[in-house]
């Protein structure tokens, strides 16, 4: 018999069944009203069950060819992006694995180029949408929150590269297939008022920007897609990482002339 | 056409006066030899010194104390905690679990933001004040913009028993209440008497305690972000030494789906 307890953990994301004959394991699981282990497991590709995860429903065919899409976008920064270097960089000493994938989603968490900055951007989208004199008042002018936070203020315009010159090509390929794919009018309106933007912001638009706008289409909320962002980015840092680890310390830069002590 | 970044100028070059290491010889910090000139301070006077590079004992002393008394219960229940608890019954390492805890401190309803958000408050709240504006205007706009002010309120309890240990202790150390603690305190009178019924809370007492040493709000958040991971450490040990996967276990049973009942089968 079940034994009945107050405290209990509410979900109307995830429904589990005991086994017969252990109340601690499930029998089956069902998410979203999906069974995972029956249906899903056999049926859906992984991108669409992040997609069922965050938004409780099955994507339609665009919403997942721009999931995908921007998922192979975002897999692998590359090695001189901050948060897969906060990996390598405990990857080269022997670090635990897991102290890898926290240092990169550590990271990856702020305004450049992080998570942070892309819940901002979501909040532009929803604020702005595709009205462009709205964007260019509120990156003149961003919105202040009137007392102090953990979080630094932006020191750009969220979305946009401030160290950067002219738009890269990864960004500006990426924005393309998925405006492409993905049957959206505000891909189709970012690509053309790129540069009015940039203009705005006196700098590129980043892959945090054309992520932004991606999950802003998807209908994610800024943490939803805050969160996304930070998974999505992971497996770069997870390789790079033991790349390095295999590689040793020697190999990697210490830079031993770079650093310079002014008094 | 050639075009300079911004950033070819930090290409192998990175400038500070913070400190640093040079092998096989010395430590500098802040200016000073670490082996010897800081090499008799506690831990404490040397967190205080490479946060805020001020040399303190009083200060150093009386974050101590807020470390001990205010931050570091070693229950598993508390979140922060239960992530170390958890880590220990799923057998992860003490560092993992450390850091977590650590992280997950970052919080709203207690820990850093309250910490940092009190320190803001406070000293907003005092420079209105000399502006002319009543101490019920100052709450009230407060409120009314955010909702909540840092420092006032508190989950699964009313009041703080924190509050008159970490005063008593404040005292012995010579950090008698000063015009920021004062305020702290008026504003948990009124607060408590309005129909909020929102009670002080502990990272108030120690923002007015910090503020009247001349302590930013950043300086307060920086010094406390590990004064929470004494109180995890023995949680991570505890659920160690114990069976493995027995804290808390939960069956099938606890969760309570509140989602629909219809089953539905996955589009091919």
């Amino acid at each position: 018999m079940s034994k009945k307890f107050s405290e209990v953990i509410s979900s109307r994301i995830w429904c589990e069944t005991p086994e017969l004959d252990n109340p601690f394991a499930a029998s089956s699981c069902v998410c979203c009203g999906y069974d995972v282990y029956n249906d899903l497991l056999k049926n859906a590709r992984y991108s669409d069950y992040l997609y069922l995860l965050f938004k409780h429903k099955q994507p339609s065919a665009e919403q997942s060819a721009l999931l995908e899409g921007l998922a192979i976008a975002l897999a692998n920064p590359g090695p001189r992006d901050h948060s897969v270097r906060a990996a390598m960089s405990a990857g080269v000493g022997g670090s635990t694995h897991a102290s890898a994938l926290i240092a990169a989603l550590a990271v990856g968490a702020g305004n450049l180029g992080g998570a942070r900055e892309v819940f901002t951007a979501l909040e532009y989208w929803q604020h702005c949408h595709t009205d462009l004199d709205k964007w260019q008042q509120w990156i003149a002018d961003p919105p202040q929150l009137g007392r102090e936070d953990i979080w630094h203020p932006m020191e750009h315009a969220p979305g946009f590269d401030p160290n950067g010159i002219s738009c890269p090509t990864p960004v500006k390929q990426t924005l393309a297939h998925l405006v492409e794919v993905g049957n959206s009018e505000t891909l189709r309106w970012l690509q053309a008022c790129r540069t009015q933007l940039e203009d705005f912001a006196g700098c590129p638009l980043a892959f945090s920007g054309v992520a932004a706008a991606v999950l802003y289409e998807l209908e994610f909320l800024p943490q939803e897609a805050e969160m996304l962002f930070l998974l999505l980015r992971l497996p770069g840092a997870a390789i790079h990482s033991l790349e390095q680890e295999r590689l040793g310390w020697r190999k990697y830069p210490f830079f031993g002339d770079g650093f310079k002590l002014t008094s | 056409m050639s075009v300079h970044s911004k950033l070819e100028k930090f290409e192998d070059n990175w400038r500070t006066s913070m400190g640093g290491w040079f092998p096989g010889d010395k430590v500098v910090l802040r200016g000073k030899d670490v082996f010897t000139e800081v090499n008799h301070s506690s831990w404490m006077e040397y967190l205080l010194f490479a946060t805020t590079g001020k040399e303190s004992p009083k200060i150093a002393r009386l974050m101590e104390g807020m470390w001990v008394i205010c931050t570091s219960f070693p229950d598993p229940r508390i979140w922060n905690n239960r992530v170390s608890a958890l880590a220990g019954t799923a057998r992860s390492t003490g560092a993992l679990a450390s850091a977590a805890s650590v992280a997950v401190t970052e919080a709203t309803l207690y820990g850093l933001k309250p910490i940092k958000g009190a320190t803001d408050f406070l000293y907003r709240a005092d420079q209105r004040l000399r502006e002319g504006e009543s101490l019920e205007q100052i709450i009230k706009s407060e409120l009314k913009q955010h909702r909540s002010v840092y420092g006032y309120g508190r989950p699964i309890v009313e009041g703080d028993e924190r509050v008159k240990p970490m005063m008593d202790f404040a005292r012995s150390v010579g950090c008698d209440a000063g015009r920021y603690t004062k305020l702290a305190f008026e504003v948990g009178d009124y607060l408590s008497a309005s129909r909020l019924k929102y009670q002080i809370n502990i990272a108030a007492v120690c923002a007015g305690l910090l503020a009247d040493q001349d302590l930013r709000p950043i300086d307060f958040y920086n010094l406390m972000i590990l004064g929470f991971s004494a109180g995890a450490m023995p949680c991570f040990i505890d659920a160690l030494q114990q069976q493995e996967g027995c804290f808390f276990p939960l069956r099938t049973s606890r969760l309570n789906y509140t989602g629909g009942e219809e089953v539905k089968h996955w589009r091919v």
